[in-house]
């Protein structure tokens, strides 16, 4: 597959176009907002817990096709897990954007699509993003 | 449709011979040779033939720039003023003598008007802080306008937070056009200066400065050009505009990065304060206090870039001889040619002033439900690379109402043949992201 190919597959620009998981919580548990202020990429994120586990996770974000698919793709891949498997999927995602890990999620395979960016150096803190958002809003609530 | 950039009617750059790629404008001739001037336009990105429309970031070098350079350190590398010995002596002159050739460039009248930065965001730093923090008083006004580089922002803030000045700022129309009809309330007895770009990096509009210094100097406010954009790409003279500073960049106009300009008017660079103090900017020092220096040296503490102010005195030398106004023609064609074909695709969406007069050879563009950096990542395998995202003018990208845009912006050299190639890229964009839509 030509790089460019296998950076715009179609699992990526069909959560470009079509995200899941859109739109807002009201009292959540957890809220996160990551801005990429070198290009403009802006995410926010809720987060909703029943029973110590992610009944919910959703999104409101811009930028590119390969941050906002990211952030469909995390809703999906994250919810249902607990804070702690959520955390650990999360390492493994950033390990396998930065430090070459692989990118299999059994649970949700579409993840995998994100392989190509790893060809564009300059475009894995676009992918990235919505995973360190993520982290970031564990943080800011950490009472919660 | 399109399913290679380089099997549609317009043939590939590279089978073109590098002596035809201008077309045979009487005005583009002149242009032929220069190509082969800039090592690095014959380099290939991912085996294409590389298509540069980022100038307005930084240009590309000609060898005698690059050159200059490998000479200073070979034959004349020495710290400059104040030695005594021949190679120090040849340094100082030769770094003095592209002082004079700046201001003979910009038509300053005396070639201590010419301060040497590091870039053009250190020469408005300096303005500000040097003539800001000496002269602003609290309820102060500054006016800028609403395209303003973030180098033409911050440091103003900075100076409302110190000082308790206020800012005000000229609006732009739906067209990225300056509201003038507004400067009459906008300027009073409060303005002390007022700050604005020549040329938008973002929108490519030509603002009226002429027409703007006048009003300002009406009100006894001060004018400071941020002429990054403008100097490199039409004859500029600070003379004619009465400019009271105007600050540009090397890098933007063939020359070497790390030096940038500030011209200022003598009366002013003499009643400012220093910018940094060290060596060079001193008069006489004791241990609890110190006397300074006259401009232009005053302002230049330390050693200055010294090879890379040299390379850009061969970028002076290279434009004088190519000609400010044959630049300005050529790009004023390049910009008439790609605002016209740009306008005429649907999905593409441009911004800034219609009339080429007013627009510089920045176009700055979306694509519809295509994020910029989609567009410039597609375009960069094709070999051409462009600017994506805010430009640093998160401000304008706010009222525009997007996150950013994409931006191809020309030099002289560039050519009709590689706005094309531009054109039958984003084509491709469109397919990858279209086919998708359409499944």
């Amino acid at each position: 597959m030509l790089p460019l190919d296998e950076l715009y597959q179609e699992v990526i620009l069909d959560h470009y176009k079509n995200p899941k998981n859109q739109g807002t919580i009201e009292n959540p548990d957890y809220k996160g907002h990551g801005v990429n202020p070198l290009c403009g990429d802006d995410v926010e994120i809720w987060i909703k817990l029943e029973n110590g586990k992610i009944k919910s996770l959703k999104s409101i974000g811009k930028g590119c096709a390969v941050s906002q698919a990211s952030l469909s793709m995390m809703g999906e891949a994250l919810q249902g897990k607990s804070i702690e498997e959520a955390r650990q999927a999360v390492e493994k995602f950033k390990k396998g954007m930065l430090e070459g890990g692989e990118l299999h999620f059994e649970e949700y395979p579409d993840l995998e699509a994100l392989e190509g960016v790893k060809k564009f150096p300059v475009r894995i803190k676009c992918a990235v993003l919505p995973w360190n958002t993520f982290l970031e809003a564990l943080e800011s609530h950490p009472s919660a | 449709m399109m399913t290679d950039i380089h099997s549609g009617n317009i043939p590939a750059a590279s089978d073109i011979p590098e002596t035809s790629r201008v077309p045979a404008s009487d005005g583009a001739k002149i242009f032929k040779k220069t190509r082969d001037d800039f090592p690095i336009l014959k380099r290939k990105i991912y085996g294409k033939p590389l298509i540069y429309l980022d100038n307005a970031a930084t240009s590309q070098k000609p060898f005698s720039v690059i050159q200059a350079i490998q000479t200073y350190y070979e034959n004349s590398n020495a710290n400059i003023h104040r030695g005594v010995h021949h190679l120090a002596e040849e340094a100082t002159s030769a770094y003095e003598a592209v002082r004079k050739k700046t201001a003979a460039f910009i038509h300053a009248k005396d070639h201590h008007s010419i301060l040497f930065t590091r870039n053009c965001t250190e020469a408005i730093n300096l303005a500000a802080f040097s003539w800001g923090r000496k002269f602003l008083k609290p309820g102060d006004e500054i006016l800028l306008t609403e395209m303003e580089h973030h180098s033409n922002l911050i440091p103003w803030h900075f100076l409302k937070n110190e000082k308790g000045i206020e800012l005000k700022f000229i609006p732009f129309n739906e067209e990225g056009i300056l509201n003038l009809s507004k400067l009459p309330e906008l300027l009073s007895s409060r303005t002390k200066l007022v700050s604005l770009t020549h040329i938008s990096n973002s929108l490519g509009t030509i603002n009226p400065i002429k027409q703007i210094i006048e009003a300002a100097h009406e009100k006894g406010a001060l004018v400071l050009i941020d002429g990054a954009q403008s100097v490199p790409h039409l004859p500029v003279d600070v003379q004619d505009l009465n400019c009271d500073f105007l600050a540009f960049s090397s890098h933007k106009m063939l020359g070497p990065t790390g030096v940038g300009i500030l011209y200022g008017k003598l009366e002013l660079l003499e009643a400012m304060d220093p910018f940094m103090g060290g060596g060079e900017m001193i008069r006489e020092v004791w241990l609890d206090h110190s006397t300074y220096s006259k401009p232009p040296w005053k302002y230049e503490a330390g050693t200055p870039n010294i090879a890379d102010t040299i390379g850009f005195g061969a970028a002076l030398d290279y434009l004088n001889q190519t000609g400010m106004k044959e630049i300005q023609k050529q790009e004023e064609e390049l910009t008439r040619f790609a605002l016209q074909r740009f306008s005429a695709e649907k999905e593409i969406k441009v911004y800034g002033p219609q009339n080429f007069k007013i627009h510089a050879g920045i176009i700055s563009f979306n694509l519809e439900g295509i994020h910029p950096h989609d567009v410039g990542t597609i375009l960069d395998q094709e070999g051409i690379a462009i600017r994506a995202g805010h430009h640093c003018t998160q401000p304008l990208m706010r009222k525009l109402g997007v996150s950013g845009t994409a931006r191809a912006s020309f030099y002289f050299y560039n050519t009709k043949e590689e706005v094309e190639l531009l054109l039958q890229s984003i084509q491709k964009v469109f397919q990858i992201f279209h086919h998708a839509a359409a499944r």
